[in-house]
């Protein structure tokens, strides 16, 4: 039997269901018990678990996020929310510099399985300090990974496999998404890292997007549509592990490939993916890998900048077009 | 409005053995068993000729970098001796001796820093922690801990190390925010060696005394002698108790001396006065508790070049036992990665040693994954 709930409803699904399975799980930020949390992703978890398990912490991100290592060391699986990811990067060294290094430093022996989780992108005019879309910068750090879900049944499936994973997991959500609704089973399911998934199959370019860009894709593929242009929408849903198996299949189907990404452009999952795609379809493709991303630019705070900055159908659209010669 | 006093408080020192060997009777009879002081001292001292082995090692080109330890022995061997075998050691880099009385087999801290991650394992029944090179994090790791051990509803402690310069990281004040305002079962031990590599004490706190940076946490704090084996073991038994019983964290500076340089990188007589580290030498930890031997009668001479022939034999056995350890193979940094090691790290490792061959860098299959080893 599957329902129709939203994005925040199946996050709280799966931590709360992982709870009730397993003990040595909790649930540690800023509000998310008393208040229900800043955007009531854990509403009804504090009557359900008490303050045992669902802890209110100072406003202190450096100092939960590192506690939570301690607790992951001790076999404790932490699951903590930053209320948006831009406010981790006071936490940089704890969820960067130890917990990604932990099982490595202690020679194999302790690892860090710790589920670190929030809002990623631009959650609508938050201004430039408040939108960071951190998959770029943390993608390049090993012994993270990253899963970015577009999807409430994604989101549930994936969260669930994040909070049972062995190593640190960084769970990025879009404040934009969390009133979005979809079609969730009632019945126990998981969504394993490193598959991606087509979600619109198509013949003539393969367009990969991983989060909320995996809609404005989805707008785009229905635009060139209309003027015959076949689109293979690809949502990555984990961008470490990635699943460039996938992507390289569908490539060596269509000979074209469009990468958006919502962050900026140097050093970024796109340009990463863009990389391994010439590399691995050389022959096959007929064109440059398009890319299409965040202007270079800090996020604006103006409504109609901040859109223009950010990847959307028409920038989409308009790159497809040029990557296979309709522009 | 009349002005009034909202908050007062003090701060107490506490010293038992001072450097002269006088004892305060009181506060200590009794404190530690005379058969127990004598083998504190023998293991002081095999730590002190380890840490010179180990200076010379560097020098020798047999390990990478090493921060000496000599002269604050007694801050961490007096909190490990009071601790429960349990109980979490969390800690930095400069409590040698106390890891090694906790449990740590001595061999482990050259690995460490002969640059072998294995010296960051850790024997299953002793509980602590890698050794945390970046100043700060392994007081927040403490409070997690910590907090892990109150969840589990286990009656053990955390009880972590660091500098005085550690102090200033926001690290330091967030795990003391949080122990106080979580209650958890957490000791912070600063070691108050008087320079943070080349910065004294007084540009990293402007305050009279370090311990006093506990009390805006609310938090019960102290400053003792660090450099007193006996005061140690007495604010942390007291402090351990408070934990334990209590859940109530407690912030302890242990006012002690770096006699040696931060690190064989460093080379502290370009900042500091010859003095300053004379007077320091004459409050060494190792002088006072052999004073103490002495007056009661617990030592000789004899004994005395006993011990130090025995723990030429004990550190020059360790030594031969980090050295014979086999270097890491490759595997290790793709295999300890991650729990269970990906695909991408699956080519990366099959293809190492291809790069240089000019074979295809990164194949999108692992051509070799039915050879390539396993853990």
């Amino acid at each position: 039997m599957t329902r129709t709930i939203e994005f925040r409803d199946a996050l709280r699904e799966a931590m709360s269901e992982e709870m009730r399975r397993d003990q040595r799980v909790f649930l540690m930020g800023e509000e998310v018990a008393e208040y229900n949390g800043a955007y009531k992703v854990s509403r009804g978890m504090l009557d359900e678990f008490g303050p045992r398990r669902v802890i209110d912490t100072p406003i202190s991100e450096s100092g939960f996020a590192g506690l939570g290592i301690g607790a992951a060391m001790m076999g404790l699986r932490p699951i903590i929310e930053f209320m948006s990811w831009s406010f981790s990067l006071v936490a940089a060294d704890p969820i960067l510099n130890n917990a990604p290094k932990m099982l490595y430093m202690s020679g194999g022996q302790v690892g860090c399985p710790i589920v670190y989780r929030g809002n990623d992108g631009a959650g609508g005019q938050l201004g430039s300090t408040h939108s960071w879309c951190v998959e770029a910068l943390y993608s390049n750090v090993p012994g993270v990974k990253i899963a970015i879900p577009h999807t409430p049944y994604d989101a549930k499936g994936l969260l669930k496999t994040a909070i049972r994973d062995e190593d640190p997991v960084f769970f990025l959500e879009s404040e934009r998404l969390l009133s979005v609704t979809g079609e969730v089973p009632e019945e126990e399911y998981t969504v394993p890292f490193g598959q991606a998934k087509i979600v619109r199959p198509g013949k003539d370019c393969t367009v990969v997007s991983f989060g909320r860009p995996v809609y404005f894709c989805l707008d785009a593929a229905e635009e060139l549509a209309k003027e015959g242009i076949d689109c293979e929408v690809i949502d990555g849903r984990t961008i470490r592990p990635l699943d460039i198996d996938t992507i390289v299949a569908s490539v060596k189907n269509t000979n074209y490939c469009v990468v958006v990404d919502q962050s900026w452009s140097f050093a970024s999952p796109g340009s990463e993916i863009a990389a391994q795609v010439h590399q691995h379809c050389f022959d096959d493709l007929d064109n440059y890998v398009g890319r299409v991303h965040s202007d270079d630019v800090p996020a604006p705070y103006a409504q109609n900048l901040e859109q223009e900055m950010l990847p959307n159908a028409r920038k989409i659209t308009e790159a497809v077009r040029a990557v296979t010669y309709n522009a | 409005m009349p002005v009034k006093t909202v908050y007062e408080t003090s701060i107490e020192h506490v010293s038992i053995l001072d450097e002269h060997g006088k004892f305060d009777a009181k506060l200590g009879e009794g404190l530690i068993p005379d058969e127990d002081v004598v083998k504190l001292y023998e293991h002081m001292s095999v730590c002190r000729h380890y840490d010179e082995v180990a200076f010379k090692l560097q020098r020798s080109g047999r390990m990478g970098t090493y921060p000496q330890n000599m002269g604050q022995e007694a801050a961490s061997l007096g909190a490990a001796y009071a601790l429960q075998k349990d109980d979490w050691f969390v800690t930095c880099y400069r409590e040698n001796a106390g890891l090694f009385w906790h449990g740590l087999p001595m061999e482990h801290v050259l690995l460490h820093w002969m640059g072998d991650e294995r010296g960051n394992e850790i024997p299953e029944g002793c509980y602590c922690t890698p050794l945390a090179i970046p100043i700060g994090t392994q007081m927040l790791h403490a409070a997690g801990l910590a907090w892990a051990a109150k969840y589990n509803g286990e009656n053990r402690i955390a009880c972590t190390f660091f500098g005085d310069g550690a102090t200033s990281e926001g690290d330091f004040h967030e795990a003391a925010n949080f122990a106080a305002n979580l209650d958890l079962p957490v000791v912070f031990v600063c070691q108050n060696n008087s320079w943070a590599i080349s910065v004294p004490t007084k540009i990293q706190c402007s305050a009279p005394t370090v311990a006093q940076r506990g009390i805006a946490y609310g938090m019960p704090c102290v400053q003792v002698d660090g450099n007193d084996l006996f005061a140690m073991v007495k604010v942390i038994r007291d402090a351990a108790v408070r934990a334990r019983d209590e859940k109530r964290p407690t912030f302890i500076e242990a006012v002690t001396y770096r006699l040696g340089d931060h690190t064989t990188a460093d080379d502290a007589r370009r900042y500091r006065d010859a003095d300053e580290v004379e007077m320091w030498k004459k409050r060494d930890p190792l002088i006072r508790l052999r004073l103490f031997l002495d007056e009661r009668k617990l030592w000789t001479t004899k004994k005395e070049e006993a011990l130090q022939a025995s723990a030429k034999e004990i550190v020059s056995a360790v030594v031969k036992r980090a050295e014979e350890i086999a270097e890491p193979t490759t595997n290790d940094i793709f295999d300890h990665t991650f729990a269970e090691i990906p695909p991408n790290l699956r080519v990366q490792r099959s293809t190492l040693r291809t790069h240089s061959l000019g074979q295809d860098p990164s194949p999108l299959r692992d051509t070799q994954a039915a050879s390539a080893p396993t853990r």
